[in-house]
């Protein structure tokens, strides 16, 4: 392990130690350097995809096809905006405020899921997002309430017991489509063909490609590799697609009797690569809608501040 | 001369590192500083925690069941934000 940590550090043998033990690590711990950037950029990407996740829903609510389904879509919005603020909350135990956060959002230097710059083209892409995305992220997030960091695994107990509204929400409302007329039908197959693939994307490359996974594995902060939760969610949603009469967009998707799990085609990484380094269909829109919002919210955030600091003044007084 | 008592400061406590503080009582004492050492002595002394926050009582705003019903009540008829209200199929209500 190479970082700028000196090795002999009895602190760091301390830590070394504790994640060793299955300890969890807390905010008042020494943690060696490369620890706090590996989960600060974990947890500020995490915090940055539930913020940006909410446009591609958000999309829809002026359209939702019932009031039942605004109401849901509504109240899945806001659980996102919540887990969002339950992140940053708990990356800040880190010493980084929100504020350098968002900034580091705004310059491009931080990152979020490249699933969110994809757009929700029907109304089926609602039915789809909750759940193959939501889907995929529950099995990432499950996962994570192991993690080594104290904040962050406490963050993910909540927020998972929430996110199973979020994917029965979507499958119920995608099965309203699949069982529909000819035409719904075609749109919920639609939005599985363009969802499927970002959707396996998520839990990112490879694990003899992963740049950072050695090391979170190491200290624990993923519990289990990106390609053991990929062929997870894969087990989970094939049954779940052929109860609906809709059909995965892979050829080579089969049932391997021997292994007891699904074989399936290799992910496009060029794509994935192209997406997540800014060229995904709704990079640019994502980013400058955030910005926009940020700078339209200012003029609230401003008049808080003054409406406190004239309060304090006039207790002073 | 009238004694004047100490402030007043709440207890929590971590039982175990990745669990979240919890209250456990309260104690008075002089400063932040005596607090945490009193917690120990009160709340501690059988192994019962591996970190304690102190905080001032009169530092905490709290609400109060009772205070203003629609602090709340919008709670009561969201019944769409639970899992359950979603009736699925049993092949696949295991989601």
């Amino acid at each position: 392990m190479v970082n700028q940590d000196n090795d002999n550090d009895p602190r760091l043998v301390a830590f070394e130690n504790k994640v060793a033990a299955d300890q969890r690590i807390e905010p008042k711990d020494w943690i060696p350097d490369a620890f706090r950037k590996t989960v600060l950029r974990q947890m500020s990407q995490h915090a940055h995809s539930e913020v940006i996740g909410m446009q591609p829903e958000g999309n829809w609510i002026t359209r939702a096809p019932t009031l039942r389904r605004k109401l849901i879509l509504l109240a899945k919005i806001q659980d996102e905006g919540g887990h969002g603020l339950y992140l940053y909350s708990a990356a800040e135990t880190l010493g980084t405020s929100r504020e350098e956060m968002v900034k580091a959002l705004h310059e491009g230097k931080a990152k979020y899921a490249s699933i969110f710059n994809y757009p929700a083209l029907t109304w089926a892409d609602m039915g789809a997002i909750g759940w193959l995305v939501d889907g995929a992220a529950i099995v990432n997030q499950v996962s994570l309430q192991r993690t080594s960091y104290g904040p962050y695994a406490r963050a993910m107990v909540r927020i998972c017991k929430e996110e199973s509204f979020h994917q029965r929400q979507g499958y119920e409302s995608i099965m309203a489509l699949a069982q529909g007329s000819k035409e719904q039908k075609e749109m919920a197959q639609d939005a599985l063909d363009r969802w499927w693939w970002p959707s396996l994307m998520m839990f990112g490359p490879h694990d003899s490609d992963s740049a950072h996974s050695g090391r979170s594995m190491h200290w624990k902060l993923k519990r289990e590799s990106n390609d053991v939760l990929r062929q997870r969610f894969v087990d989970q949603t094939v049954p779940q697609a052929k109860f609906l009469g809709l059909e995965i967009p892979d050829p080579d998707l089969r049932w391997n009797e021997g292994s007891g799990r699904h074989d399936f085609g290799e992910i496009d990484w060029d794509e994935f690569q192209r997406v997540i380094h800014g060229d995904g269909p709704c990079n640019r829109q994502r980013l400058s809608h955030h910005v926009q919002a940020h700078e339209d919210g200012r003029w609230v955030r401003d008049a808080m501040r003054a409406y406190e600091s004239k309060r304090q003044a006039r207790q002073v007084a | 001369m009238k004694q004047q008592e100490l402030p007043l400061f709440e207890v929590f406590l971590r039982s175990q590192r990745g669990l979240d503080h919890r209250h456990v009582g309260s104690l008075h004492a002089e400063d932040p500083e005596q607090a945490l050492e009193y917690a120990r002595d009160v709340y501690l002394r059988r192994s019962e925690g591996v970190s304690i926050w102190v905080v001032r009582s009169g530092d905490i705003t709290a609400s109060q069941e009772s205070d203003v019903a629609s602090f709340y009540d919008p709670m009561d008829d969201k019944p769409y934000r639970h899992a359950t209200h979603y009736k699925l199929p049993k092949e696949v209500d295991n989601m």
